[in-house]
């Protein structure tokens, strides 16, 4: 049974300690992590024709780990069917087959890097790259050395950098693209560059791919066969298809018709940073938690972005009388996900509350004063 | 004259220090004065708290300001983002504008 925990803070770390007593990490290098440490072998060459073991379907095989609203991490059970069903379709709609190469610019740890670079090779008889390039330079070398057809598995924060490479891309016979959403100018950019159509999934831990669009092109989504889309209580949910259970997306989604939809970016309480998601509720909740601080929260700076902005940060107001920023950085560090720690953590002597005791995010805004200025 | 010639690279080298310390701080948002990180600070995790968004960032930031192109191969690369000065000596170094 594999765990995918949302992130590697010392509190996550427990909390999957207290979830499952005999967790043990299997890695090929050295790492920190306080749990038992498997260090996973390099195998000998196999010599004999290998047979792929049956599993069966219905056997949970992961649990992946969604950040929580309430500071514990929720575990949600992926069965071997089902994540296999639905990477199938991927498989499909991408034509990645058995004469395949891809190469994944993102960990295996977090659902996309699950799905994409270790299910669809696996379901898809595909090879992966071993190597997982960071910087532009070495992503172009390692996509240069793969037979064609190759895929380039990639999040839109690689894309932008890449786009600033000064030389030749190498040829990419298809770019996928997932975390967040992509902006049909990168796109467009991109299969120019790269000479190759780029296509995006849409997706969450909860539910895995759920549709992909050709974002060059169009702005609508293509569900998942099987997949249907029904709103309820202001909520857009999601049911059938690969889907354990009906399950609440966190995002404002437009249906258009029974399979195609159009996102218009992610409900006001939630942030995804790099296809780290949270919630405000849940960061607030963190912050209020460290001894000393009488109030704070989080929220979002800024308001309507460039075009193609960098990474979108979250920011944070506090009353803390006696902690300096440091001491607040350095306990939230802790508790949440390095990817939320506030950026820029202002310290007040008190919060603009209204009459009523409320926050608006917009008194919070203001506090930042005028929007930085661009990168040069 | 031999005093002069050893002592501008370390202005050079200060000067981009400096330089590196004010782009940085423009394009991450950070709520730190440029001046007051410390140039031999780890830049990445505990420090001044950079993560790979950060990192990816900033080698965005060298490529169209410097043409610096980082690798993670080769040894003296593994240490670039050991602190601004590494950083700053990197670039200085491999600086083809």
């Amino acid at each position: 049974m594999s765990l995918l925990p949302p992130s590697h803070t010392p509190e996550v770390i427990r909390h999957l300690k207290s979830f499952a007593p005999d967790v043990f990490c299997l890695t090929d290098m050295p790492c920190d992590l306080d749990v038992p440490q498997m260090r996973y072998p390099h195998l000998p060459r196999i010599e004999r024709p290998w047979r792929v073991p049956a599993i069966d379907a219905g056997r949970t095989v992961a649990f992946v780990f969604t950040s929580g609203s309430t500071g514990v991490p929720v575990p949600h059970a992926k069965t071997w069917g089902r994540l296999i069903e639905c990477v199938l379709e991927g498989a499909r709609r991408l034509e990645v087959g058995a004469a395949t190469a891809l190469l994944a610019t993102v960990p295996a740890q977090h659902m996309y890097g699950f799905e994409s670079s270790v299910l669809l090779p696996w379901a898809s008889g595909s090879a992966l790259c071993a190597e997982r390039p960071f910087y532009p330079a070495d992503v172009c070398q390692a996509l240069q050395s793969l037979p064609r057809p190759r895929v380039l598995i990639t999040t839109p924060i690689h894309l932008r950098a890449l786009m600033a490479y000064p030389d030749t891309l190498p040829a990419a016979d298809l770019i996928v693209s997932a975390t967040s959403p992509l902006s049909q100018a990168l796109a467009q950019q991109a299969e120019i560059r790269f000479q190759g159509p780029v296509r995006e999934i849409y997706g969450s831990t909860e539910t895995g791919q759920l549709a992909t669009r050709a974002s060059a092109r169009e702005p609508a989504w293509r569900l998942w066969p099987g997949i249907a889309l029904t709103l309820e209580a202001g909520r857009v949910w999601a049911r059938g298809g690969h889907l354990e259970q009906p399950t609440a997306l966190g995002d404002q989604i437009e249906p258009l018709d029974a399979e195609h939809f159009l996102l218009h970016g992610r409900l006001a309480d939630l942030v995804n940073i790099a296809g780290k998601r949270s919630s405000l509720a849940y960061l607030t909740h963190q912050l209020l938690g460290i001894p000393g601080v009488r109030d704070g929260a989080y929220f979002v700076p800024g308001g309507e972005r460039a075009a193609e902005p960098g990474p979108a940060r979250v920011a944070a107001a506090a009353v803390a009388p006696g902690l300096s920023a440091a001491d607040i950085r350095a306990a939230l560090r802790g508790r949440i996900d390095p990817v939320f720690l506030p950026r820029p953590l202002l310290l007040l002597d008190r919060l603009p509350r209204n009459s009523t005791g409320k926050l608006p995010q917009e008194a919070l805004r203001a506090l930042l004063g005028p929007p930085p200025r661009p990168t040069p | 004259m031999c005093e002069l010639a050893s002592t501008l690279p370390a202005l050079d080298a200060e000067a981009l220090e400096s330089e590196l310390a004010e782009l940085i701080v423009a394009a991450l948002n950070l709520d730190v004065p440029a001046a007051q990180i410390d140039p031999q600070a780890r830049l990445y995790g505990e420090g001044l708290g950079l993560d790979s968004i950060d990192i990816l960032e900033i080698a965005l930031l060298v490529s169209k300001q410097y043409g610096v192109q980082l690798r993670a191969d080769g040894a003296e690369n593994t240490q670039v983002f050991a602190s601004l000065r590494h950083l700053a000596a990197y670039v200085a170094a491999h600086r083809t504008k």
